[in-house]
């Protein structure tokens, strides 16, 4: 695997930027080059987030796709947005309590998981980004499960820490579905 | 060796600048570089340091010129408007000869614009923006670690020089995050600042810091120190980075985030055997152009890509000075060049295409 | 051995002042220096100069000076004094520099409590760039861009820049004064030293403004123009404390 480009795109409060984070931070502890970089400005208005993040064994060029390895779509206008920057044999991942349809393209993996449905019934909606990263952990390795479990230390806020144990349960149902 | 971190570039420049023992930072919200403010007025506090959010960039710009006669280390960030803002004060503490960092995210315009990456503010930074004969040193780095490095050596070439060192990024730079790894001590060059604004102490001649002088034989051998200076400036200072040059069919030149894109079209285009370097000037001014000296004979031709309608490519034809063929491609408004899009290009001269 | 009844203050440099005759900027520089020698802090200050008929006067004092922007000197101010607080920090403006171009900046400095002293000279007309309208000219005034009188259909109404900053919370200490005769001048002299020893006990932002004379580009004779301070001008810019009644310093 010499580079993953993933693309996470969703509502805001979703926890995409920070899904993001997560990955890029977990690259690093594999000793991978890695980049994020959100969508900023005016785009944040209005309700959509995307992060685009890479993994490689190489130095990243440019941190902005165009195309990518891996979409995690948390919304319906995501997955349409996004779906044809998927590159042949690459993977897109949606939240089916979001997304309604599916992808139609045949060269790609296409995993649907009710994500944001199980984190309620988990007591917390925001561990859904926590359950398709586990999907795309399962299914790309692109970071190992040790790092994902040490980043959450290192990304989540003080305040948050608590929940820590919860995640890791989020990341391992995502990553047994 | 230091703990590699992940952090945004904006916030890099601000840990790099309290790395580098400047404690005051003067300056007024702008997109997309508004971090780089937020970092300082959480941290200054703690250290004994100041942060003044300024009424305007007019402002802020003045209490750096004030600071840095005062002779401490200082720093101020916008972007691109707010950089239009400053020139004024950028000319008076160039006259003034005063050393200070300032930090330009850039943005596209003219006018209000977009927020989205540019270079389109490579003119003003490298010919001079405000009024007058004067320069800046101008560093553009490519990466978040190189913000960094790029941000502390900036703090010792200011006051080296008595000049002003600007960071021009971009967005895409400011936002991103990367991981890097700080130095446990930075190399910093402490210089005898004896012209500073500290008070004669009655113990002393008082200081005057100006740049007006009505006398015009005495203004023109003010002018012509400044000119030495500059001239020094340019036989010492100059960087730029070489990557894959050695036989290379076609040379790129390319500074900041762009040169990112171009390292992934060099890799790409070797399976196919075309053979890509590129010249990264990392300094803008002083431009890298004894590099271009030694590098001239080597390609059939150079290919200059920028996020502007064409401006980097103005000093690469002055460099090589008719050596060679400079193409040019560029994309503005914040579109970014793909990979594709310049590959295309590359093979486009190379078949000869009369424009490209 | 004859007694010194009168002495150049240490703290005011240099050789004949390249003012016009019967301008005031020389006795406002004169009291100026007189209280740095007095507080004995001529050797903790920095001062700024403009740009106006003052923009050299760094010249003229012996402590640290630094020039300034047209109008940005209260943020030069503000960026030394926050570099070096235990120094004394004070601006030298003109109106054209204070209530014209640099109205953002004082406004602001004010509304910061800056703890800087502003010494802000109102003749009511531009003098260096030769007898251009001020903000602060007054109705019917001539000048050689109201060649007809300030009117205030075309150019409005004079800036009343003490009334207009003394609404700030942040300015601790605003007193306006004139300089037309001995006995106001003597009332100049101890505004300035008051808003001097402010600072110095770190009472926040004091400005006095100074109602100077500019006989050049009025077109009258130095005397005319003091009667014209006294007559005139006094009526449209009272003379009197604007803030800071209560502010008691050298307890």
């Amino acid at each position: 695997m010499p580079v993953k480009e993933i693309i996470i795109s969703g509502f805001g409060g979703q926890g995409i930027l920070s899904g993001g984070k997560l990955i890029a931070y977990a690259g690093m502890l594999d000793s991978k080059n890695v980049s994020w970089l959100p969508s900023y400005g005016p785009e944040m208005r209005g309700g959509t987030a995307n992060c685009h993040v890479v993994v490689s064994e190489e130095p990243v060029g440019s941190p902005i796709l165009n195309s990518a390895d891996i979409l995690i779509a948390m919304n319906g206008p995501s997955l349409d947005k996004f779906e044809d920057y998927i590159r042949e044999n690459g993977i897109i991942i949606t939240d089916s309590s979001l997304v309604e349809r599916e992808s139609s393209r045949e060269d790609i993996g296409f995993f649907s998981i009710p994500a944001t449905k199980l984190a309620g019934e988990m007591g917390n909606q925001t561990f859904a980004i926590v359950i398709l990263l586990g999907k795309m952990l399962a299914e790309t390795q692109v970071v190992t499960k040790d790092s994902f479990i040490s980043s959450l230390k290192k990304v989540l806020p003080e305040k948050y820490q608590y929940m820590i144990p919860d995640e890791i349960k989020a990341l391992e149902m995502g990553m047994e579905s | 060796m230091a703990e590699k971190v992940l952090m945004k570039g904006n916030e890099v420049i601000a840990e790099a600048a309290i790395r580098a023992g400047c404690k005051h930072y003067f300056g007024y919200p702008i997109t997309p570089q508004t971090e780089i403010a937020h970092y300082m007025a959480k941290k200054l506090p703690e250290i004994g340091g100041v942060f003044v959010q300024a009424e305007s960039e007019i402002a802020a710009i003045n209490m750096v010129y004030g600071a840095a006669a005062a002779g401490i280390r200082v720093i101020t960030s916008s972007s691109s408007p707010g950089i239009s803002l400053k020139q004024e004060g950028l000319s008076y503490i160039a006259g003034a000869e005063l050393p200070c960092v300032v930090v330009n995210i850039v943005r596209c315009g003219p006018g209000l614009g977009g927020i989205l990456p540019a270079q389109c503010d490579y003119f003003q930074a490298v010919k001079g923006g405000g009024h007058g004969d004067y320069r800046m040193v101008v560093f553009s780095p490519s990466s978040v670690q190189e913000l960094y490095e790029l941000t502390v050596e900036a703090f010792n070439v200011a006051d080296r020089y008595r000049i002003t060192s600007m960071i021009m990024g971009d967005g895409m730079l400011g936002q991103m995050m990367e991981a890097v790894e700080f130095k446990d001590e930075e190399n910093i060059e402490t210089v005898e600042k004896d012209w500073a604004l500290t008070g004669t102490r009655m113990k002393r001649e008082h200081n005057i810091i100006t740049s007006v002088n009505v006398n015009p034989y005495e203004l023109e051998k003010i002018n012509e120190g400044l000119q030495a200076k500059y001239k020094k400036i340019v036989e010492n200072e100059q960087r730029v980075e070489i990557y894959n040059c050695k036989d290379a069919d076609v040379i790129i030149v390319a500074h900041g985030t762009v040169a990112r894109i171009i390292k992934n079209v060099i890799e790409t285009l070797k399976h196919e055997g075309i053979r890509v370097g590129l010249i990264r000037p990392i300094t803008l001014w002083p431009f890298p152009t004894e590099i271009f000296e030694k590098y001239a004979s080597v390609p059939k031709m150079f290919l200059t890509v920028e996020l502007s309608a064409g401006q980097m490519v103005e000093d690469v034809r002055l460099a090589l000075n008719g050596k060679k063929p400079v193409y040019f491609y560029g994309r503005m408004g914040g579109m970014i060049p793909t990979q594709k899009e310049i590959m295309d290009k590359i093979k486009s001269i190379l078949r000869g295409d009369r424009d490209g | 051995m004859a007694k010194v009844v009168f002495k150049k203050p240490h703290a005011l440099a240099g050789g004949p002042m390249h003012y016009c005759p019967g301008c005031t900027h020389g006795i406002i520089h004169r009291l100026i220096a007189e209280v740095l020698d007095e507080l004995d802090i001529e050797g903790s200050t920095i001062g700024i100069s403009p740009v106006g008929c003052a923009y050299n006067n760094y010249l003229y004092f012996n402590c640290d000076m630094i020039q300034a922007a047209h109008g940005r000197a209260p943020a030069v101010a503000t960026g030394i004094k926050r570099s070096r607080p235990d120094n004394i920090v004070f601006t030298y403006q003109g109106d054209g520099d204070l209530a014209a171009i640099g109205t953002s900046e004082i406004v602001h400095a004010a509304t910061r409590s800056e703890n800087i002293t502003i010494v802000f000279v109102n003749n009511a007309i531009y003098g260096m760039t030769s007898g251009q309208m001020a903000p602060t000219t007054l109705l019917n005034q001539v000048t050689t861009t109201s060649p007809y009188g300030r009117t205030t259909k075309l150019h409005g109404y004079p800036v009343k820049v003490s009334e207009m900053l003394s609404t700030l919370d942040g300015a601790s200490y605003i007193e306006r004064v004139s300089t037309h005769d001995v006995k106001n001048i003597f009332k100049t002299k101890k505004a300035i030293k008051k808003a001097f020893m402010v600072q110095m006990e770190k009472k926040g932002f004091s400005l006095v403004e100074i109602l100077s004379s500019c006989p050049t580009n009025w077109g009258i004779s130095p005397q005319e123009a003091l009667k014209w301070i006294e007559e005139k001008m006094t009526l449209v810019f009272p003379i009197r404390i604007f803030k800071g009644f209560d502010l008691e310093v050298g307890k």
